[in-house]
Formats: C-alpha cells, structure tokens, sequence
C-alpha cells in the first residue's frame, strides 16, 4: 500500500459543511454545483425544534435537515450514485479508507466535531454531524478538504479514527461515502424544482408540530413558557444555545436562510424565472428577521434587555419569523406548481 | 492553524446578487459562544474543586473538563455506566484496574499517571 498518495482535489471554501462536502465532491466528478446549488438541490433548508434530543444537555434545535440527506439528494438529482459504509471496526473502516485513496477517489466522511485537531479550541463540542473529504495521506498524516476552513488541513491518522468514531447522539460509526457512478445526463431544472417542491412539503405539510414552519411557532410557545419553567439561569442557557445553534453550528440558522435565498437566485439565472429572485428578496427579509431575533435573544443573555417581558418578546420575533417563511414556502410552492403546468 | 476560524457567509452585494464573502463575526455569535463557554469552564472548575474535596475521583474533573456526561463517557471506553459511575468516586477510582486505567488516558490523551494530576486552574479561553 502506498504510504503517500495526493488526489488533484479542488477545495472551495464554503460556509457550511455538508453542502460544501457535496459541491467539492461532485465538482471532482465533473458536476458543476456550487454550494448554494448543493444546498437547493439537496433540500437543506429545514427547521425542528428537539427538546428531546440533548446537545451539551440544551434541547436541539434543527436549522437544516438531517445529516446525509443534502448529499443524498443532491447527488441523486444530479444524477450521481452515493456509497455509503459505515463500520463497527475502527482499523477495518481505515484500511478501506486508504484502500479508496489508492484507487485515487476522494472520500467523503462523516465526523464528529470534538476531536479534530485542526478545529479551534472554541469550536470543539461534540456534535457528530461534520463532514469533510479526504483527498491524500502523507504516512500517518491525512490530508483534508475541510469545506469549513479556507485552505485543505492535515490530520493525525490517530485524531481522524476518534473523529471518526466519536459516540453519543447521533454517532457517525465511522460513516464515509464516495461517488461510485456519474452520470452528466440530467435535467438541471428538473433537479431544482424537485429540491423546491421537496422543502415546500417538508416545511408547510408536516405531519409532526415540531417540524417546520410549525415548529417555528411551537417554539416561540415554549420559549416564552421558559423562565416560569425552568427557572432564570435554565431558560438562559437554553437560550444561549438556541442562539448558538443559529448563529454557530453549520452556518447558522439565518445562514441557512441567506444560502438558500443565494440558491434561489441561481435557480431564477438558470430557470429564467423572475419570480424566483423575488422570493429570494423575500427570503432575504426573513434572514434578516431571524438576525433581530439573535441580536435580541444575544441581549438578554449579556443581561442587557430592556423591556419588562423579554421572553414573550422573543417569542412575538420568532413567531414573526415563522409568518415569514410561510409566505416564502408557499409562494415557492405556488410557484413551482404553475412551472409543473406550462411544462405538461 | 491559527486559533481563529475564519469563515464564510452569504451576503448580498451592492446590486442585490448573493455573493460568498468573508464573514467578519458578529456579536449575538459570540455572545452565545462565550455564554455557552464560560459555562464550561465553570462546570470544570466547580468539578476540581469537588475533587479537591474528596468527593470525586480526577476522573470526574476529566470528564467534565472534556465536556463529557457519564453515559458518553461510557460509551468512548466501552465500559457500563455504572462502571464509569463508580470509577468516579475516589473509592471506585483507586480499585480501577490497570487496563482500564489506559482506556481513560488513552482516550483522554494523557499519560496512565497524569490521569491522577489535576491542573492548578482552569482556563478555557475561547478566542473570540
């Protein structure tokens, strides 16, 4: 087995680290998608509020869709075929590793987020939902396109098995995927609208209250319940890390709003529809929305809030938010139905 | 690799087109994470301080310092949870074995008999 192998791999930085993974792993294989496009195609754009699930024992909140499944879109559409393994046994999930990147094809890898050396100090929490591509390998060192950070990093073969197999919520299991088939034959306005309609159902036509647009609401419900609830230094802290989740994990909640905003901007350039650079404004708006509520939720947390009722303020802002993306998602949804009409 | 991440964002140009530009951090941001920090840090302190007192093991101090509960613990060295729970009261943690010793240090990254020092202080300073 060779012990040095470097794959011609072009990093992009991008600001959120699955759709960046996708966009570098299919313009490898010949697509052209950026990140935003990624990110639409694969239908990213999501919201759920958990208090089931504990990150940092704080109830998580959801601004994208679940793990994997940008990917998995994304590619499907694009008409290229994922494979996916995942391993109980760290030395065999290593050893196929470097068996791929002999072969000479990149490998993507799903991570946790606490063990990774080159991450700042600051940003290790365990949170297994990272995503890098694994490109070369100099002896014991990896070589990585981190779509997060502006150039490719090194990783210690030891740090990269731990990140690998970190465990608790949600654990990767040694999760890596590679392009096994692309084709270039696809229908790029197909694959659009087809992300569109996707986050169209997910967000408005939900089964469950805590997802989407509906759980937009349920949350500003709970959250003004907090204080009472859980006491002034609970509700804070769920707080802290409501804005964390926004601001920080991925892109951020707003981030996920503007980077689909962009999608919907390059849609409209390829589609040739106007319509769809309008609702980007709006989407846009909504962002914008969803920074005064950070900027807000920030202020109490510095215990710098002014008015008497902080948290029902909060919630009136969030519940704000969540009209907003209800106009978006059903203009969107509107939208691609009438395209569906002039193309039967 | 510096301490700072600089990362990018969305943002929208003079002409109204998206653009990917360098995002020059912002306050709720950082708020939220030297919140969600200090946290930390004083959940790590206030761990040292009950090792200190002979009421936990150095184990405990780890843990929490490494942002860890008992059930993850648990599931990195591959112990049950009532193993762990026990290896972090003193009296479990001076009856652990010699094997299991490694698993914690090895997972910790420190050595079998750094796995008993505690630091003087601690300080996790985020480089906000």
């Amino acid at each position: 087995m060779a012990t040095t192998k470097e794959i011609p791999f072009d990093h992009r930085q991008g600001s959120h680290c699955e759709s960046g993974v996708t966009s570098n792993l299919l313009q490898h294989h010949g697509q052209s998608i950026s990140e935003a496009m990624a990110f639409g195609i694969g239908e990213g754009i999501f919201f759920a509020y958990l208090p089931f699930i504990k990150v940092n024992a704080l109830p998580l909140t959801a601004y994208r869709c679940e793990a994997g499944a940008i990917l998995k879109r994304a590619s499907r559409r694009m008409g290229c075929r994922l494979k996916w393994q995942t391993f109980r046994d760290p030395a065999r999930a290593m050893d196929e590793l470097d068996r791929k990147l002999d072969e000479g094809t990149p490998v993507g890898c799903r991570t946790g987020g606490y063990w990774l050396p080159y991450f700042p100090e600051a940003y290790r929490i365990h949170f297994n939902l990272h995503n890098l591509v694994v490109y070369g390998r100099r002896g014991d060192d990896y070589l990585i396109s981190d779509p997060v950070f502006p150039e490719p990093v090194v990783c210690a073969r030891k740090d990269l098995i731990k990140a690998r197999f970190a465990k608790g919520a949600l654990a990767p299991r040694g999760a890596m995927y590679h392009v096994a088939a692309s084709s270039l034959r696809f229908d790029q306005s197909a694959a659009i609208l087809g992300g569109i309609r996707g986050v169209c159902r997910r967000m408005l036509h939900t089964p469950a209250p805590i997802v989407g647009v509906r759980g937009i609401r349920f949350l500003a419900r709970r959250l003004e319940k907090w204080p009472g609830k859980l006491g002034e230094r609970r509700a804070l802290q769920c707080l802290g890390q409501l804005i964390r989740m926004q601001e920080e994990i991925g892109t951020g909640g707003a981030g996920f709003r503007f980077m689909y905003a962009a999608f919907l901007q390059e849609a409209g350039d390829r589609l040739h529809a106007p319509r769809l650079h309008e609702i980007s404004n709006e989407l846009t708006a909504v962002g914008d929305q969803w920074r005064e509520f950070a900027v807000a939720g920030a202020r109490i947390c510095k215990g710098r809030s002014a008015p008497e009722a902080p948290y029902s303020n909060l919630a009136s802002l969030l519940a704000e938010c969540a009209a907003g993306e209800d106009r978006v998602f059903r203009s969107l949804k509107d939208f691609v139905r009438r395209v569906a009409q002039v193309r039967l | 690799m510096g301490g700072e991440l600089s990362e990018v964002c969305y943002a929208v140009d003079e002409r109204g087109r998206y653009v990917v530009a360098p995002s020059l951090g912002w306050e709720p941001k950082n708020i939220a994470n030297s919140q969600a920090w200090q946290e930390v840090e004083q959940r790590a302190l206030a761990a040292l301080d009950r090792v200190r007192a002979g009421e936990a093991s150095p184990l405990f101090f780890h843990m929490t310092r490494h942002q860890m509960s008992t059930p993850l613990l648990a599931r990195y060295v591959g112990l049950f949870r009532w193993r762990v729970r026990r290896h972090l009261t003193p009296k479990g943690y001076a009856k652990m074995s010699p094997a299991h010793r490694q698993r914690y240090a090895d997972l910790f990254e420190v050595s079998v008999d750094d796995l008993d020092r505690l630091p003087e202080s601690v300080t996790l300073t985020p480089r906000y």
